[in-house]
């Protein structure tokens, strides 16, 4: 017996990857500063853990907040029985407040145009399921998000085709890539929706440029698609330059209140920028009443508990301390990235020139053995299994060229990011380099770019789990690689 | 169907974004609208509409709120909020082992026992809603059937169906035999599914039923378990009213029947669960999934990540749930409250000269108008409906909207309000009852 569906026995969920050996190995193995010194530090985790002390002492202050009171009288009662999807009307008003914050007062959000969601993993996927019909496309500028080739695609049946960014400028969107995309999209008859890009980037840890901004409406309004902007590290920014929302370009250019301007869509999230991942806050924002009716009846299918919207509510309405709080969020962001910067380099090794996010892209070209995204798996490997850090490799991110890694910096400790950078400087004279003339370094480039076979072998990993392979079975028909292969050859490896 | 004329912007939103299979537009919504128009207030508007369409159990809200004022630190973390820290950025979908393991106690506590539930088995979902959706996206393909037994809660039409691109089969079921499921019924949605061209992928039975206010019969269940085994599909058991059963030993879970089988077959069962009717928490959003298949439970666990419950609820409910005293007291009291309200509309009723379905569950009961009818079809039925909305002013759920073959019937909660206004609804179909007496002795 026992068939399942198609989406069931696929592997679109991206769990059989490589990159979920890195997790694994982890969770065998965790540093910890006191019980296990020698462990594997993680460092693929793209979490906001600096400022979670900065919400205790709230929390501690408005017991209100967390008895589910108001003003000293239980309101348990009420919020039991919210479940309007329509969303706690305070919380709204709270998050649209708390969302122009962030874009310094320059656009203001409409808390009726804004649908509330279980994280931004739900948000995106229902803006998915609203905009694009089985067997569609988006475009997505490259490297990007590993969890979007679940999130985008795993239930709706949406396919992504990505718009290639390199090293040559920055990794920033050009028009020739986005319209090479959209012609790789025809070659392979797939119907084109929308462009959605994250900004600021993960994992780049960029923020867009006002012409990259300009280029996209530009060209969404040409052909007549969507553009979904997902802005969840909005808050992240930690230096400039400051952070500029798609939706600020539309109005500086006017574009407020014309087609276009229902054609963009932000998808916001708590996770990032207030460190809380587990309370699965989402959202979706659009100026299109259509895709905020049809989302919101979605979003029966992922509310927001009512006891964590009432939460909230209070915490962003508490205008004094949210304000403090991103101040000195952004203060112990950019510090942490300064450290592991400066350590990267008198190790040799550089990072893009970032200015947001929770993790550097980091370019260790240099450290490959060849040009190629095998070489890129060994280099992984070696820094998984022997330097003992987790970090995310660049094919897992769709990036084209190898040698690029998303390192994570705030989910730990000054001294635990101390001592990963003492262990990558060890690892790196350890080694030492090979230096290649150019040339050479060119024609293994064009090797790299017919190397598909491998490089659709790793599928994304994205959330922290831990499925233990002893108590379940895997009986899914192979499509890829098989995880079973792939542990072989690590193992063979280390 | 009507051909609308879209605006522009529509034109490029997705066939799920612009169809109708939200279900929002049937007369059970409808009602909604009429009662949010002019609610009734015991104090600020007598004459408003009683609002009985909403299936919902506020009867036991003193016994959680007891519960959370004499145990603070189940809502804060505790003093100085040690715990906040690791569960803020809890987001494993596996979900905290202690509010599974409190989860699978609780659901044997309601089973009195007769079943047992492994926590590794449970996948954690936002309510009951994201929990069918989520099985039927992983048990059956779009365009495939799945059978469901009439009438049914109107909403499986937007949740089995809409963006998972599902077939619903009804089963359909009629008052000759008080609306038990029949293999002969089985076997002819089967058939007709087959020639519909449609692929049949499972049942999914509502134990107790929604609407019905009834569990489903012990020799009932093996005959629908041995339909699945014999066509060799899946069987999805939604349990969300086993704890509002009103006498313990009436409720015979699918957890059981297979228990009795040592198991043998069980790889295609699949069970819902769900906070939201038995301890009356819909707002917390807490639904789960326990299935005997390793490969839906793996798969349903990772598609839970686009519907995860917020870790704050997870801790709060793991430390209610744990607490045994707080439970046992919680399942007995609330079963004698049900069926203390069940007691009272049903007498009502009767005093009427309205019968009702022999029930003995769920929060609400389901009532015989079809002597009233002026025709018996589905016209007369939705015109009588708009009678009692319009005139009686009670927003109760027409049968057609669960799909039911045989007009006249109505679902009326009685679980998510007072006494004192139950007595007024009674009180106002007495009346109506009455007046129609009087109208057809003139004619």
């Amino acid at each position: 017996m026992g068939l399942l569906s198609r989406k069931a026995t696929c592997n679109t969920h991206g769990q059989d990857s490589s990159y979920f050996l890195g997790w694994q190995e982890y969770e065998k193995n965790p540093y910890n500063e006191v019980n296990n010194p020698n462990g594997i530090i993680q460092m693929g985790l793209a979490e906001n853990q600096l400022c979670l002390d900065l919400l205790e002492p709230w929390l501690m202050k408005n017991p209100d907040a967390l008895g589910l009171k108001r003003d000293g009288i239980s309101i348990f009662k009420e919020l039991a029985l919210f479940q309007d999807y329509n969303g706690f009307p305070a919380f709204k008003r709270a998050l649209v407040d708390f969302m122009g914050e962030i874009r310094g007062n320059k656009v203001s959000f409409d808390p009726n145009h804004v649908v509330l969601t279980a994280g931004a993993t739900s948000a995106n996927e229902t803006l998915m399921f609203c905009l694009a019909d089985q067997g569609d496309a988006f475009l997505l500028p490259t490297p990007y998000y590993p969890g979007f080739d679940r999130d985008l695609r795993w239930r709706t049946g949406v396919e992504i085709v990505p718009i290639h960014c390199t090293s040559s400028n920055g990794f920033k969107v050009t028009l020739p890539a986005i319209e090479q995309a959209y012609r790789q999209a025809q070659k392979r008859k797939l119907r084109v929706k929308g462009v959605l890009i994250t900004n600021p980037s993960n994992p780049l840890g960029t923020t867009m440029a006002r012409d990259e901004l300009d280029l996209l409406i530009n060209f969404i309004e040409d052909r007549q698609i969507h553009l979904i902007s997902d802005e969840i590290y909005s808050g992240t920014v930690f230096t400039s330059p400051s952070f500029v929302s798609v939706m600020e370009v539309l109005k500086d250019r006017n574009l407020d209140q014309t087609q276009v301007w229902e054609r963009v869509h932000i998808v916001y999230s708590l996770s990032k920028d207030l460190g809380l991942p587990g309370f699965r806050v989402g959202a979706i924002y659009s100026n299109d009443p259509v895709v905020v009716s049809a989302a919101t009846k979605m979003s029966s299918f992922g509310l927001v508990s009512s006891q964590t919207q009432y939460l909230l509510s209070a915490m962003l309405l508490d205008k004094k301390f949210t304000k403090e709080y991103m101040s000195e969020n952004h203060k112990r962001l950019q510090k942490q990235q300064k450290d592991l910067v400066s350590g990267l380099e008198k190790a040799g090794i550089r990072c893009l020139d970032s200015n947001a996010g929770l993790f550097c892209w980091v370019d260790m070209r240099h450290l490959l053995k060849s040009n190629t995204f095998e070489a890129e798996m060994e280099l992984w490997q070696k820094i998984v299994y022997h330097v003992k850090i987790n970090i995310s490799p660049g094919s897992s991110c769709h990036c084209i060229e190898p040698g690029w890694f998303r390192v994570c910096f705030a989910n730990m400790s000054e001294s635990t990011l101390k001592l990963a950078i003492q262990r990558l400087k060890s690892f790196v004279s350890s080694i030492g380099m090979k230096s290649q003339s150019h040339q050479e370094l060119k024609s293994l480039r064009r090797k790299a770019r017919n190397n598909w076979v491998f490089r659709h072998s790793l599928q994304s990993f994205y959330d922290r789990e831990q499925d233990t392979t002893t108590k379940v079975s895997f009986s899914y028909r192979p499509h890829f690689m098989s995880l079973s292969n792939i542990a072989a050859t690590l193992d063979a490896a280390a | 169907m009507a051909i609308e004329i879209e605006k522009p912007s529509s034109v490029r939103l997705s066939k799920v974004a612009i169809s109708k299979t939200h279900g929002e537009d049937s007369p059970y919504f409808a009602g909604w609208k009429a009662y949010d128009e002019n609610p009734y207030d015991e104090i600020h508007n007598q004459s408003g509409v009683i609002q009985m369409g909403l299936a919902e159990n506020q009867v036991s809200f003193d016994l959680l709120e007891k519960y959370l004022e004499e145990h603070h630190e189940v809502s804060s973390w505790g003093k100085g909020a040690p715990g906040f820290r690791e569960n803020a950025l809890f987001q494993d979908y596996h979900g905290l082992k202690s509010f599974r393991q409190a989860m699978a106690n609780f659901m044997e506590q309601i089973r009195g026992g007769k079943a047992k539930f492994d926590p590794d088995r449970i996948v954690l979902t936002a309510g009951a809603t994201a929990a069918n959706e989520l099985l039927t996206f992983i048990l059956a393909d779009p365009g495939d059937a799945l059978l469901v037994p009439t009438p049914y809660y109107p909403g499986f039409d937007r949740d089995l169906r809409w963006r998972t691109g599902v077939k619903i089969v009804p089963i359909h079921c009629n008052s000759s035999n008080n609306f038990q499921i029949t293999p002969e019924a089985l076997e002819a949605a089967y058939q007709s599914a087959e020639s519909m061209d449609l692929k049949v992928r499972g049942i999914l039975i509502t134990n107790p039923s929604n609407p019905l206010g009834s569990t489903i019969q012990s020799s009932v269940l093996n005959d629908i378990l041995d339909f699945a085994v014999h066509k060799n599909i899946h069987l999805v058991s939604d349990e969300i009213y086993s704890g509002s059963t009103f006498s313990p030993s009436e409720f015979v879970s699918i957890a059981e029947i297979l228990r009795n089988r040592n198991y043998k077959d069980a790889e295609r069962v699949h069970i819902v669960y769900s906070l939201s009717k038995d301890l009356g928490l819909p707002g917390f959003r807490v639904g789960t999934i326990y299935s005997y298949n390793d490969d839906v439970v793996t798969t349903a666990r990772r598609m839970s990540s686009f519907t995860l419950i917020s870790s704050q609820t997870q801790h709060l409910l793991a430390c209610m749930l744990s607490n045994h005293e707080f439970t046992q007291n919680y399942i007995k009291t609330n079963r004698e409250r049900l069926n203390k309200r069940y007691d009272m509309i049903i007498q009502g009723l009767k005093k009427a000269g309205i019968e009702c379905l022999k029930g003995n569950a769920g929060l609400f009961c389901w009532m015989n108008l079809s002597p009233l009818l002026n025709e018996p079809t589905r016209q007369g039925e939705l015109e009588l409906w708009n009678i009692i909305l319009n005139q009686v002013k009670l927003n109760i759920s027409p049968g057609s909207s669960c799909h039911c073959s045989e007009p006249g019937w109505f679902r009326v909660c009685f679980a998510n309000m007072s006494e004192q206004t139950l007595r007024v609804a009674l009180q106002r179909i007495h009346k109506f009852m009455e007046q129609r007496k009087v109208c057809s002795v003139n004619q």
